[in-house]
């Protein structure tokens, strides 16, 4: 009786933690046919315009070309039509417009934020950006030497390090396992022709729209057929295989990459889950529980709270288009790597062993489910959460569902993603340090 | 007793700056001194809660840097009520995340979550002022967690390193030579009796500053902090005596070689007015020449050392106000593959001599303020930013018009002022260089 009771309040817990959206998106069809999702905000005479191009990422960079859309996000805002580099930003710079452009593995994403009295100009600029790159010579070699430059800086930075070893370890076969900035040699080879074709990844129908802010759907429709509508409407983008992160040999020892500092940062993960597996939300309040919930963590209470071992021990899902991985990670003194490391095997193998408890259950519910709306913060970050939304096809109605699919999840579901995820056999592991007893 | 209720209508009455301000916060006063500050934003059903404690590492006791950091991180230890580590348990299983940080001028405590539970984190937060348990077994747990904290942050991190090299020979004896989280022998050396002696005397209602920013009204958080504040009691507080910094006697400077650099860096600090200490207004003036030098692509030591001359891969400048006592403004740069240090550091030392011979234009002042104002409407953006920028200026004895009237006095800043800025901040005696090599120079 006592325990209903108990259940029946964290149910209202979960309820009362989960409150109502603040705003609906709505879906905007231009009409010329360019689709946005939009949620009007008024409050700040303000908006920001967040973009991405599906199967547009570094993946998709030919070989012995790695860096190329890192080069292409950080050369496109350098200058466009008329205006070359110093002009085009001077001109942004005294509206207070931020356009910018990245790229990560299977998208690049663009990013433009302006206040409402400049927004013509804003979306003109951004038209620019996209269909008339200059990529003059000077501005292409600065931005080539800038990612030099961070190359070198990231050559010994022990994270990046860490990172960079795994992925290279887990995907050997694959572009997912290359570097994304790119080395000296393969930046050398680009040339602004290549960057002109990859330009051409940037198409309409592989566009994703998310917009934020002070404007209405009819203001918003004639400026996405200005800016986006002469984009080609197929871009030229290539196939990318899937992908399992590699097993390692049974037995097989923590890769040690020798660096002479007191504290060795420690890489770690295996096979994950992507995000349009049935199992998604099972496998995200696993992680939760294991490794994603800071202080409220297993790995955390474990290796921090009991043992003071480290700063931090975490873990992630990292999903990708074409692959699914579970990474995480811990920083301790040379001395103590060992033990840490035994530390997060041990952690796997009892969570797929004896799954978690109702209790975990219901807190990790009450935190994922009412802490979703403090992702609501700025409009940059909802219009991002709008392009991600979209970009995992995940309907327009999923702000509002997906609560439901947190609650959902039941112990048993946790339990039969822990056995098919969480093999402590499996780990692939990278200690940059100088690590002891190992 | 009866003038503090003729304020608290006043403000009720008046707001302070009108609606014209950055973030228009209501302020009020609880009879036991706590300070709260409320900004009303109501776009989705959240808050951010904070208390920031005016008592940073400059307030360390001597030979004890790194206590108050320390003791940010056993705040999280419990109380009679709440058990170790539950604090953060229970605000997660509210759907709420929350942390902390500590400064040289300010430690702060900071919850994000769902409105309807801002009772909750309050109840919990007023609790540990007052109730804290610091039990000895913890604390040396915890002290091997900062231990690592440190080693990540500083020992593992060659550009750290060089920083809190410099900090002794930027400051004599003030306590800004010491870094935040501490030297390595002074954290080891922290004692429980330190850590409560500490805590007993700053952590006090009479310290701390109460800001919420989200979807609240002023009378729902005045009623809430009056049920869980009001009853601790106010105690008599020290005042912030930090060794006085004799004039300084540079230029000075630090090195740090390591065969890990492969990307080297360029520095130079000059001591700098806060906005505290600032009679002048000079502050206003640092913050538009930041941006002349600084503010983004077209910025003139990114112009001059990136674009134009190619010898940087980066260059900059970096200031801010929000200090209780002295302040630094700073050049940065980090070379090209090939350029030496040696002639990096000459362009930068010829944009300095530059500024100090014809100064800056009108039209790069106008273009700079233009800039900062336009930042305002973004800064409102933000939920926490708010809550943030406000704690930071009134944790370092600024008032809310400093962060209200900001626009307004940014615009006034003239020409004459920032060149006059120039030459009473760049002075060479006030300086400290730091070098950050790699084996080939």
């Amino acid at each position: 009786m006592t325990r209903r009771l108990i259940l029946a309040l964290a149910f209202l817990a979960a309820f009362l933690a989960a409150p109502a959206m603040a705003a609906k998106p709505l879906r905007v069809i231009s009409p010329g046919g360019i689709e946005a999702w939009l949620i009007e905000d008024r409050a700040n005479p303000m908006l920001s315009l967040e973009m991405a191009w599906r199967d547009s990422g570094s993946a998709f960079d030919p070989a012995e070309k790695e860096g190329l859309s890192k080069l292409l996000a950080g050369t496109l805002d350098e200058g466009a039509g008329s205006y070359d580099s110093q002009a085009f930003q001077r001109k942004l710079e005294d509206l207070s417009i931020k356009l910018s452009f990245s790229a990560g593995a299977d998208m690049l994403h663009g990013h433009l934020t302006t206040l409402s009295r400049h927004r013509a100009e804003a979306f003109r600029l951004l038209k620019l950006a996209m269909t008339e790159p200059r990529f003059d010579e000077a501005a292409v070699q600065r931005v080539k030497g800038q990612m030099q430059a961070a190359i070198a800086q990231s050559s010994e930075d022990p994270q990046s390090l860490a990172s960079r070893t795994w992925f290279k370890v887990a995907f050997p076969n694959h572009p997912y396992g290359r570097d994304a900035q790119g080395s000296r040699e393969s930046l050398s080879a680009i040339s602004a022709g290549d960057l002109r074709e990859a330009a051409k990844r940037l198409g309409r129908g592989n566009l994703i729209l998310g917009v934020v802010g002070d404007i209405t759907p009819q203001e918003l429709g004639r400026l996405l057929d200005s800016s986006f509508g002469s984009l080609p409407a197929k871009a030229t983008a290539g196939n990318l295989a899937e992908a399992e992160v590699a097993v390692p040999q049974p037995g097989i020892k923590p890769l040690v990459i020798k660096k002479d500092i007191p504290q060795s940062v420690v890489q770690f993960g295996l096979q994950g889950i992507k995000r349009g597996d049935p199992d998604w939300f099972a496998g995200y309040v696993l992680n939760y529980i294991l490794g994603g919930g800071g202080f409220a963590s297993r790995l955390m209470v474990e290796i921090r709270e009991k043992r003071g071992l480290a700063y931090s021990a975490y873990s992630y899902l990292y999903p990708l288009d074409h692959a699914g991985i579970w990474l995480g990670g811990v920083a301790t003194k040379n001395e103590k790597v060992a033990q840490s490391i035994s530390l997060v095997r041990k952690e796997l193998a009892r969570l797929s062993a004896q799954g978690v408890t109702a209790k975990e259950l219901a807190d990790a519910k009450t935190y994922l489910t009412g802490s979703f709306p403090l992702r609501y913060d700025s409009n940059a970050n909802i219009a991002g959460l709008l392009v991600a939304v979209q970009s995992d096809n995940l309907g327009l109605d999923y702000l509002d569902k997906r609560n439901q699919l947190v609650e959902a999840v039941t112990e048993a579901d946790i339990a039969r993603v822990a056995q098919r995820l969480m093999k402590p056999e499996n780990l692939i592991v990278i200690v940059v340090g100088k690590p002891k007893g190992l | 007793m009866l003038a503090r209720i003729i304020l608290i209508l006043l403000f009720f009455l008046i707001p302070l700056s009108g609606r014209a301000g950055v973030f228009n916060p209501e302020p009020f006063e609880l009879d036991n001194g706590l300070q709260v500050v409320v900004i009303e934003n109501h776009r989705a059903p959240i808050v951010t809660h904070m208390v920031w404690y005016k008592v940073g590492d400059a307030d360390a006791p001597p030979g004890l840097s790194g206590l108050p950091h320390l003791l940010e991180h056993l705040m999280f230890k419990g109380t009679k009520k709440i058990g170790p580590g539950d604090f953060s348990k229970i605000v997660a299983r509210n759907g709420g995340r929350d942390n902390a940080f500590t400064g040289s001028d300010f430690t702060a405590y900071h919850q994000n979550l769902a409105a309807d539970r801002l009772e909750l984190v309050m109840k919990m937060e007023a609790d540990r002022m007052a109730n804290l348990v610091l039990d000895p077994k913890l604390i040396d747990t915890e002290r091997q967690v900062v231990l690592e904290e440190r080693r990540s942050r500083t020992d593992n991190e060659p550009a750290s390193r060089l920083r809190e090299k410099m900090g002794p020979e930027q400051y004599a004896v003030h306590p800004y030579r010491n870094p935040v989280i501490g030297w390595e022998g002074d954290i080891k050396a922290i004692t429980p009796k330190d850590l409560r002696a500490f805590y007993q005397r700053w952590y006090v209602p009479n310290n701390a500053i109460l800001i919420v920013a989200g979807d609240v009204t002023p009378q729902q958080v005045l009623t809430l902090a009056d049920t869980y504040y009001a009853s601790i009691p106010r105690r008599p507080l020290p005042g912030r005596e930090r060794a006085k910094e004799p004039p300084p006697k540079g230029p000075k400077s630090v090195e740090l070689k390591d065969k890990a650099v492969k990307q080297p860096l360029w520095m130079k600090e000059y001591l700098a007015p806060s906005r505290r200490l600032d009679p002048g207004r000079q502050s206003y003036a640092l913050e538009v020449l930041e941006t002349i030098l600084s503010g983004g692509a077209t910025s003139r030591l990114y112009e001059s050392l990136v674009v134009r001359q190619k010898l940087a891969a980066s260059a900059g400048a970096s200031y801010t106000p929000d200090r209780y006592d002295l302040s630094e403004f700073g050049f940065y740069a980090s070379p090209n593959p090939g350029v030496t240090m040696k002639s990096l550091e000459e362009a930068m030392e010829a944009e300095i001599l530059k500024l100090l011979a014809d100064g800056v234009t009108e039209n790069e002042v106008e273009r700079a303020k233009a800039r900062l104002i336009d930042g305002a409407v973004y800064a409102r953006d933000s939920l926490s930013g708010g809550a943030y920028a406000l704690g930071r200026a009134l944790g370092t004895g600024q008032t809310i018009d400093d962060v209200e009237l900001w626009p307004e006095r940014i615009g006034a800043v003239t020409r004459e002022q920032v060149n006059a800025a120039i030459k009473s901040v760049l002075r060479p005696e006030a300086a400290v260089i730091g070098r950050l090599l790699g084996e080939t120079p």
